[in-house]
């Protein structure tokens, strides 16, 4: 697309390493400071479509392929109310972290850090797969 | 007056600029692009009152990717709105109506930062006085939203779930068409 412009490509080449571990610093970093899951989930697939935008939707469709954004969309829902399920079979209610693990806050903090994980997952795999599906029409578009 | 009033008071009229100009502008990129500054604005403002969660969520999701996905849908779409018709009354009579009723409800309101409004003695202040026992995290904001409001936040992710389901089913490829058009070919 953009893919003529040097100084575009080697300032995106610059960053866009610094944004992806940006989103896993807000990530895993979100019960200290501010963020969290979707904040990350949303920086990661901004990464993602930065280099679609620069390098051509055909380069970023092979990194990550339909069926991986799909996967990424599905299965940290998944992830979350598995967890929940889980805590409900160890004897708690659903979602009650607590009961992940004898100590009450070691359980809680696996809970949060796990249940943030999925929901940075699903944010990241919608975002990526509604970017590549606007795409993926206009190229019909244009082919009709 | 303090430095932190002046600040809000700029940030707003430039909200208030940015907003008139979104509604006279009729080429559309200009209006994506405004929209995105307007999102920016409104996290800055967040930021000066120290909301930092909802301006970090505000930049990335309102001034960043929404813009994106507005950038695709007008190479979509049309970059120019549809020809403007007459003024019709009755919708700003009701924008209006709208409006006074909203400055009205603010007048109940208690003051911005009042300690001792409603909201910091229910449920918020017994987040404060238990999160670091119950949950731990010292982000309370992150202890409230995946633990305390665990069930909300999985709904949430359900609706952005769906949100995506939606959007493929809508204008994502099909595969019966593929096998159509490669049986034509």
């Amino acid at each position: 697309m953009l893919s003529k412009t040097s100084i575009l490509r080697v300032v995106s080449k610059l960053l866009i390493p610094p944004i992806m571990l940006f989103a896993l610093y807000v990530q895993f970093h979100g019960d200290f400071g501010p963020g969290g899951g979707f904040q990350a989930g949303v920086i990661f697939a901004s990464a993602f479509i930065l280099y679609a935008l620069i390098f051509g939707v055909d380069n970023a469709r092979k990194v990550a392929p339909a069926w991986l954004t799909r996967l990424m969309l599905a299965s940290g829902l998944l992830l979350f109310a598995i967890v929940g399920v889980i805590s409900m079979v160890l004897g708690g209610d659903y979602l009650d972290y607590s009961m992940l693990s004898k100590d009450t806050l070691a359980g809680q903090h696996l809970g949060v850090n796990i249940v943030e994980f999925g929901v940075g997952t699903t944010v990241a795999g919608a975002m990526i797969t509604i970017f590549l599906i606007f795409d993926g029409r206009l190229r019909e578009e244009k082919e009709d | 007056m303090t430095i932190e009033n002046i600040i809000v008071i700029v940030l707003l009229s430039f909200m208030a600029v940015t907003a008139y100009l979104l509604i006279r502008i009729h080429n559309l990129f200009a209006v994506v692009m405004m929209s995105s500054i307007y999102s920016l604005l409104a996290a800055v403002l967040y930021v000066v009152m120290d909301a930092v969660d909802v301006a970090f969520t505000e930049a990335v999701v309102g001034a960043g990717i929404s813009t994106v996905l507005m950038l695709g849908t007008l190479a979509l779409t049309s970059r120019r709105d549809k020809e403007r018709k007459e003024l019709n009354p009755i919708p700003i009579l009701i924008v209006f109506m709208t409006g006074i009723l909203l400055v009205y409800g603010t007048l109940d309101m208690p003051p911005f930062g009042d300690p001792t409004a409603p909201i910091h003695h229910h449920v918020g202040r017994y987040y404060i006085d238990n999160s670091g026992e119950q949950v731990g995290p010292p982000n309370i904001v992150t202890s409230v939203l995946a633990s305390y409001r665990g069930y909300d936040t999985l709904g949430e992710v359900t609706v952005i779930f769906t949100a995506a389901v939606g959007v493929m089913a809508l204008i994502g490829r099909s595969r019966k068409r593929k096998k159509n058009k490669s049986r034509i070919n």
